[in-house]
């Protein structure tokens, strides 16, 4: 019997306590001693809670320890299925490093369920029909304990049911709960990416010094997997890559989102009319919906070449197909929506009186906007933009199309660069040891990406709630 | 124009400042101002009384071009200032702000600087050559509005630190910065406390002759004692006007009277 089932037993099981209580509330209410024809006002205080709650009650005091001995038992189960099964195998036959280890387990799982004919390590065999009688056994031993703790903890809460019990406050402190509980998922699963991003940087920083890697400036991840190997040394410096993602994402796509965004948000809030308003700004707004893959392919196939043809005719002859420009400025068109929203919602945060005060002192529109409204609507544009600049930096697709993996430390926007997420998918792709610097240097961009975004957004929400306060 | 239309002569026999000659405004379908004429001189305040929603404000507003910003806003008429129809094609509405200045209901200082704040004005206008012009010109207008002496130690700080009734001299003097001919003032006290209130008024007196005043107020003492003329609007229509001193104490229309005795508003 498969946990699966185990598992859905035990909400049905949950299902048939709700349906008791639920029926016991019915009952409660009918032999409350109120005759039909009283009237309704006396009814309502006669039984505390209603017939939902009381089988609520009875359902979740049947689930929840059950749900406790399943998914505590779904954790541990592997490991004593493990021990159990090597017990089994002859001492002659049994592996011995912890890798042999995994892999005759996988195989004794894999001829278990059926998945393999025939298996590498003979001993597998013997072992996979321990492991399946074995899981059996454990199984039913769980759902029993299970099915028992359900029975008793239904019963007891069907024999709390009386007409004063307050079923209704103990299911909305049970809500609450999960509610929490559901928000803490979110809030552990990004803990334990930016943990196991921290232990993998340090394993990384053990065989690479942080110093270089935050100050060199050659990045070769290539690493050596022979010793006569040529040019495969391996050099960490992460500095190219620095540079490539400042490069592209926060000045080239700026230099493009930054007066497109914030001119069509001057042009939104200021001068549109709101019919022209009510057209442009949704699909303004849809641009924001485009899949970043659909942008990387137009920059890599429409723009680059473009570009490169353009570099050509400048005069630079061995002018590169990948370029921080195209790159660049692909990526920009992407991020206008996000500045021209920011800015709109900065500018309309400004209180029409200002703009009022200043056309009543003879200012033309223009002359408002730029004297008045802009400067009043800064810190939001501001806040908008360093959210937009750690948007795109942290951007992988475009660049992984059209930026290139070439590591050059240039200010030729024409030159290809790299950025911090094309290197990490490219560490990262294909078959890999995961205790080699290569793969590992991947956390520890990650760590360094992750805390320069971490930053810039908390300053710049910093920044866009004070600013939003003021007005309040 | 038909001369029928103009009200009976009151006052001074210098011609006025501004004339409004079968005014009309719509906001989309719906009529806010039906047919008003009148004249404001230019050594008088002149207040617009009147309830709630009776088109005062919406009047106002046309002596500038306000409406201009509302997009469903029209306006019908003519409105001249010295003989200059102000919604002649040829008219400025620049320039014609320049010579209308406003106060609004709220005050509405800029989040810039007190000095700023004053320098707007003329600076979008190039009213001052140097910053000795420009000194001259805040100190000149801080002092007209009875400001200086409390704030001229700080003039550097923002104008939205400050009280209310000091923000709303600070509009004041923002307006009086580019020495316009004519300040329309609406409800300028209805956001401030009565001592605020009593000091506006001292001012809007100080002013007056400086400057034409036409202020709008649902505050009927306010009308009865900063104003020398005032008109009352009820619904869209005016329905009298002429000297303060007779609206007040002898109304020849019976809602005048009623709105003057509170029996609405």
């Amino acid at each position: 019997m498969s946990l699966t089932i185990l598992f859905l037993a035990a909400f049905g099981l949950a299902l048939v306590g709700f349906q008791i209580g639920r029926a016991r509330g019915r009952t409660l209410v009918a032999t409350s001693g109120i005759a039909a024809g009283t009237a309704a006002r006396a009814r309502i205080g006669a039984v505390h809670s209603r017939p939902n709650y009381h089988g609520s009650f009875v359902a979740l005091l049947a689930l929840a320890p059950a749900l406790v001995v399943l998914l505590g038992w779904s954790f541990i189960s592997e490991g004593v299925l493990t021990d159990s099964v090597l017990a089994s195998v002859p001492a002659a036959e049994r592996p011995e490093t912890s890798l042999d280890r995994t892999s005759f387990m996988n195989e004794v799982r894999g001829l278990a369920a059926g998945e393999i004919d025939e298996p590498f390590d003979l001993a597998t065999i013997p072992a996979s029909r321990v492991y399946a009688a074995t899981q059996t056994n454990y199984n039913m031993l769980a759902g029993a304990v299970a099915a028992t703790l359900a029975a008793l903890g239904g019963f007891w809460a069907y024999s709390r049911l009386t007409p004063q019990f307050r079923a209704r406050n103990r299911v909305e402190v049970a809500v609450r709960w999960g509610l929490m509980l559901a928000s803490l998922v979110a809030i552990l699963t990004t803990l334990g990416i930016v943990l196991s991003l921290i232990f993998e940087s340090l394993r990384f920083f053990q065989m690479v010094s942080p110093i270089e890697f935050l100050f060199g400036t050659r990045w070769s991840p290539q690493t050596a997997i022979r010793a006569d190997q040529v040019g495969s040394s391996g050099a960490f410096g992460a500095v190219p890559l620095f540079w490539g993602t400042i490069f592209i994402g926060a000045i080239i796509a700026m230099l493009v989102a930054i007066p497109l965004g914030l001119m069509s948000a001057i042009y939104l809030t200021q001068y549109a009319k709101p019919s022209v308003r009510k057209v442009l700004k949704p699909i303004l707004e849809l641009l924001a919906g485009v899949p970043t893959v659909v942008y990387g392919f137009f920059a890599a196939l429409t723009v680059a070449p473009r570009v490169r043809d353009f570099a050509v005719w400048l005069g630079m002859s061995d002018a590169s197909s990948e370029s921080a420009l195209a790159a660049g400025v692909v990526m920009g068109v992407m991020i206008i929506p996000f500045v021209s929203s920011m800015a709109d919602d900065a500018l309309n945060a400004v209180p029409g009186s200002m703009r009022d005060g200043s056309l009543a002192m003879g200012a033309t529109p223009s002359e408002t906007v730029k004297r008045v409204l802009l400067p009043a609507a800064l810190p939001g544009i501001v806040g908008g933009i360093l959210l937009a600049v750690s948007r795109a930096i942290g951007e992988t697709m475009i660049v992984v199309m059209a930026a290139g993996l070439a590591a050059n430390l240039t200010i030729n926007p024409f030159d290809s660069v790299t950025t911090v997420t094309t290197q990490i998918v490219a560490l990262l792709t294909g078959d890999q040891e995961f205790d080699s610097p290569k793969t590992l240097s991947a956390f520890a961009l990650g760590l360094v990406l992750f805390g320069i975004t971490l930053v810039l957004n908390i300053y710049a929400l910093a920044v866009v709630k004070k600013y939003r306060e003021a007005y309040d | 124009m038909n001369t029928n239309n103009a009200p009976p002569p009151v006052g001074s026999n210098q011609p006025p400042k501004m004339t409004a000659r079968g005014v009309n405004v719509f906001y989309g379908a719906k009529q806010a101002i039906k047919n008003v004429s009148l004249d404001v001189r230019a050594d008088e305040v002149t207040a617009f009384i009147g309830p709630s929603g009776c088109g005062k404000s919406t009047f106002l507003r046309c002596f500038n071009r306000m409406n201009d910003t509302v997009d469903s806003a029209r306006v019908e008429g003519e409105i001249k200032l010295d003989e200059t129809d102000i919604y002649a094609a040829s008219m400025d509405v620049v320039q014609l702000r320049a010579r209308v200045g406003m106060v609004f209901q709220k005050p509405n200082p800029f989040p810039k600087s007190i000095y700023e704040n004053i320098a707007y004005g003329p600076r979008i206008h190039g009213l001052a050559a140097n910053k000795t012009d420009m000194d001259g010109i805040v100190e000149g207008s801080l002092r007209r509005a009875g400001l200086w002496e409390e704030v001229k130690d700080r003039l550097g700080e923002s104008g939205t630190a400050m009280s209310g009734g000091q923000q709303q001299r600070l509009c004041i003097a923002r307006a009086i910065a580019v020495d316009p001919e004519v300040i329309l003032m609406d409800e300028p006290c209805s956001a401030l406390d009565p001592i605020a209130t009593a000091r506006i008024e001292e001012l809007i007196d100080d002013l007056r002759g400086k400057y034409a005043i036409i202020i709008v107020t649902h505050n009927m003492q306010q009308a009865a004692r900063v104003s020398q003329k005032t008109a009352f609007f009820h619904l869209g229509t005016m329905v009298e006007y002429g000297d303060t001193s007779t609206i007040f104490t002898n109304p020849s229309e019976g809602r005048t009277k009623d709105y003057i005795t509170g029996r609405y508003g």
